[in-house]
């Protein structure tokens, strides 16, 4: 029994469901992409490529005792539904985390959401109409990118250096679209420690981004995960501080200095922003979990959560630097990396001969993933550069993972040299090296004219 | 009645595919009345085959292990009868190198190529002959690993510079790789499935047509709402049997049982036909192009799953 009739055989198109998807599902990202990553989840598989905390930090006893109490003390709120914005006893504690990085908080001004993705995507929502632009970094954060795509906004890419956005690129971009009648609804930056790029951005740009916004009446998005997690140098002002909450979003995580199982984030916005947030979320899902929410509030009353974010910082510190000596160790001459001062990714960028998509596709033989470049743009640049994350290994992990990356790299890069002619030597790049002083330090993409002559890794 | 093993994911870079086609052919199978096992492949392969003794394997594994006559040989050994082509056809299908000289031996027309392994550079100094090579196919060319059955690591090549990067991305993939004259035009594919008395049949033609302007993105080929395949390809009907009449001949040339799917380029004179490939394990997932030719040709998915489930069976 087939139990199903065939359809008429006559001239039809193949894509039976093609018509019932939304145009915002054709802009997707690359399937081959999707299939790679797919990959790197094998047990066997040294992953470079999330971007996971360490929960193994998190002592289990405290988590039981602290779920133990909430059974206890608020069992019937913790398995019912909760206010959309969120419980005020948490918002109290955000005000707490946000004044350690010298904030303060109206508490009144906050949305409690699931996971700090959901402010991305409700930000979108309340802000996006189709063909709206928004202003991003190049590279930006690859877990944005499917949420502005599938808002169908078009995303204008600003290059980064080692202090962040180009301000100059932005102002001259912003006029460019302003002279076109293009008007961004909003910027979205990860000021410090940035994700994929680990660079921070510098406090005369941050005054300037600020102005601007202030200026243009443009919004900015900033996305702040990893501001807790500074492992050297001073820390510098929020956005959302130097601007006193008039034109910045503010978006927070519990992820990165607690847990990102517990998918708890929070936006702080200007008032209206906040309340068409707050009925965007009540369409997603009419609240975050009142169980976790409850969890939270439990940890922040009964434990001390600064002296748990300072034992992060003190074995993230010690894996990038590990990190940054195992690339200095075995990535070729050719390689240029960043050496953020926190946060949980170093950005590594290649000669443009070698593709990372490709690379990827190898080094998985060995056993080993990281993130394509081409993940963190919309615009198919980034193919020679990739995302490492230091904070989901232990330093042996890291040091063998980097090892085997830059074993591959060092194939490609001789095999490169025997393709284009008699292998030649390249002066030494100016590298950065653990040693160096504390400023992050970015060769970023490296733009070569194509068929410059041979290279080839020379041996060491 | 022993069960049928349904192979499936693997280490291969088309496991995701794999996982899908083999959903699909699992609900298939029990709406057939069969039982049904899912075997992700990998170390206990052997050791749960062996336990289950199943009465057949149908093979849903694409990429490497599935497709190269690895599982087959494995099977083979092993006694249980499988889905689709016997080892020698793996073989020769998987490697695509193998496949072009086998196809022109047999006066098949296939897009002119030179392929080289990693060692001839390496060690020969194949690079040296890359001008000529290139003289000879002229630009674009394509440059693509010998064994790879997504599109990944295929790549353009518009001039000489491009080329010594196209060929470290397919190096990337195989040790083999090859550079093969492009051939603008149609991108057509033909099924073949062979009927309950062994003999192939071709089935309509599906055209994949690119909505993205640069049709030299590969990769955009693939994914969904990027192209748009339709069948039967809106062709002339000399053409349209002349293109299932050589995908029946490179099936027979390659040794190919069971079903298969022959990738065709029609050049834009409209007259000559390519063939580029022909895969062994083809996709069988909703959007995959062998399911929706049969369906074109009033064979539903349970009836194909059948059919090519009763030929290994059933050998003739």
């Amino acid at each position: 029994m087939t139990g199903r009739e065939p359809p008429p055989s006559t001239k039809r198109d193949l894509e039976r469901y093609a018509g019932l998807f939304a145009a915002r599902t054709q802009v997707m990202k690359s399937s081959a992409m999707r299939d790679l990553m797919a990959l790197t989840d094998r047990p066997e598989v040294i992953s470079l490529a999330g971007g996971l905390p360490d929960t193994s930090t998190f002592p289990p006893d405290t988590y039981a005792s602290l779920m133990a109490s909430v059974a206890r003390d608020a069992c019937a709120k913790a398995l019912q539904y909760g206010p959309t914005e969120g419980f005020a006893t948490l918002a109290g504690h955000i005000a707490e985390v946000m004044a350690a990085e010298g904030m303060r908080l109206d508490e009144e001004e906050v949305l409690i959401t699931t996971g700090g993705q959901q402010v991305i995507d409700l930000v979108c929502k309340t802000l996006i109409d189709p063909g709206d632009v928004i202003v991003a970094e190049a590279p930006t954060y690859p877990g944005a990118v499917p949420t502005f795509c599938s808002y169908q906004a078009d995303v204008v890419q600003i290059e980064l250096d080692a202090e962040g956005m180009r301000i100059d690129e932005l102002e001259e971009t912003l006029d460019r679209l302003e002279r076109e009648g293009r008007r961004p609804k909003f910027i979205y930056t990860v000021p410090t420690f940035q994700n994929p790029a680990g660079v921070t951005m510098s406090l005369p740009r941050r005054r300037r981004l600020v102005r601007i916004a202030h200026e243009r009446e443009l919004l900015v998005l900033e996305d702040n995960p990893y501001g807790l997690l500074r492992y050297e140098g001073e820390p510098l002002p929020p956005l959302y501080a130097l601007d006193g909450g008039a034109f910045v979003i503010y978006l927070g995580t519990f992820s990165k200095i607690l847990s990102p199982g517990i998918r708890l984030g929070w936006a702080a916005a200007p008032r209206p922003v906040l309340q068409k947030m707050n009925l965007g979320k009540q369409a997603a899902d009419l609240c975050s979990s009142s169980m976790t929410q409850l969890f939270v509030s439990a940890y922040f009353e009964q434990g001390d959560w600064r002296s748990y974010v300072g034992s992060l910082i003190e074995v993230y510190r010690a894996r990038r630097d590990a990190m940054l000596e195992a690339l200095a160790e075995h990535f070729p001459r050719e390689a240029a990396w960043t050496r953020p001062q926190g946060g949980l990714f170093i950005w590594a960028t290649l000669p443009d001969y070698i593709d990372t998509t490709d690379l990827l596709a190898r080094a998985l033989r060995e056993d080993v993933a990281f993130v394509p470049g081409r993940a963190a743009y919309l615009d198919g640049r980034g193919g020679s550069s990739m995302r490492l994350n230091f904070s989901g290994n232990d330093e042996r992990a890291i040091r063998e993972g980097v090892r085997r990356i830059g074993a591959v790299v060092a194939e490609q890069v001789a095999l490169y040299g025997t393709l284009t002619g008699a292998p030649a030597v390249e002066p030494p790049a100016a590298r950065p090296s653990a040693a160096e002083g504390l400023a992050d330090v970015l060769e970023l993409p490296r733009r070569r004219t194509a068929g410059d002559g041979g290279r080839a890794e020379s041996e060491r | 009645m022993s069960a049928i093993a349904v192979l499936k994911g693997g280490r291969s870079l088309e496991r995701q595919v794999s996982l899908t086609s083999a959903a699909r052919v699992e609900d298939a199978l029990e709406r057939l009345g069969h039982g049904v096992v899912g075997v992700d492949v990998g170390a206990d392969f052997v050791q749960r085959l062996d336990a289950l003794r199943p009465a057949a394997a149908f093979v849903a594994l694409h990429g490497r292990d599935g497709e190269d006559g690895t599982v087959q040989e494995l099977l083979e050994v092993l006694g249980i009868p499988y889905t689709g082509s016997g080892v020698a056809a793996c073989v020769r299908c998987w490697d695509k190198v193998l496949a072009k000289h086998l196809l022109r031996a047999q006066g098949i027309p296939t897009p002119d190529f030179h392929a080289f392994s990693e060692t001839a550079f390496r060690e020969l100094g194949a690079a040296q002959a890359l001008p000529a090579i290139e003289r000879a196919l002229a630009f674009p060319l394509v440059v693509k690993p010998a064994a790879q059955g997504s599109a990944l690591g295929i790549k353009f090549a518009r001039r000489a510079d491009d080329v010594p990067a196209a060929l470290v991305s397919a190096f990337s993939y195989d040790r083999k790789v090859l550079l093969e004259r492009y051939v603008p035009g149609r991108d057509l594919a033909v099924s073949i499935v062979e009927g309950a008395g062994g003999e192939p049949q071709a089935l309509p033609i599906v055209e994949a047509v690119p909505t993205s302007r640069d049709f030299y993105d590969f990769e955009a080929r693939y994914e969904i709402g990027r192209t748009r395949f339709v069948c039967p390809a809106e062709l002339p009907e000399q053409i349209a049997a002349q293109a299932q009449e050589l995908a029946l001949a490179v099936y027979r040339a390659l040794g190919c049982a069971g079903f298969a799917r022959v990738d065709l380029m029609l050049h834009e004179d409209g007259k000559r036909l390519f063939v580029l490939e022909a895969n062994v394990v083809p996709g069988l997932t909703e959007t995959s192009l062998l399911p929706q030719a049969a369906e074109a040709a009033g064979i539903s998915f349970d009836a194909l799953v059948e059919r090519v489930l009763g030929l290994a069976l059933a050998p003739a």
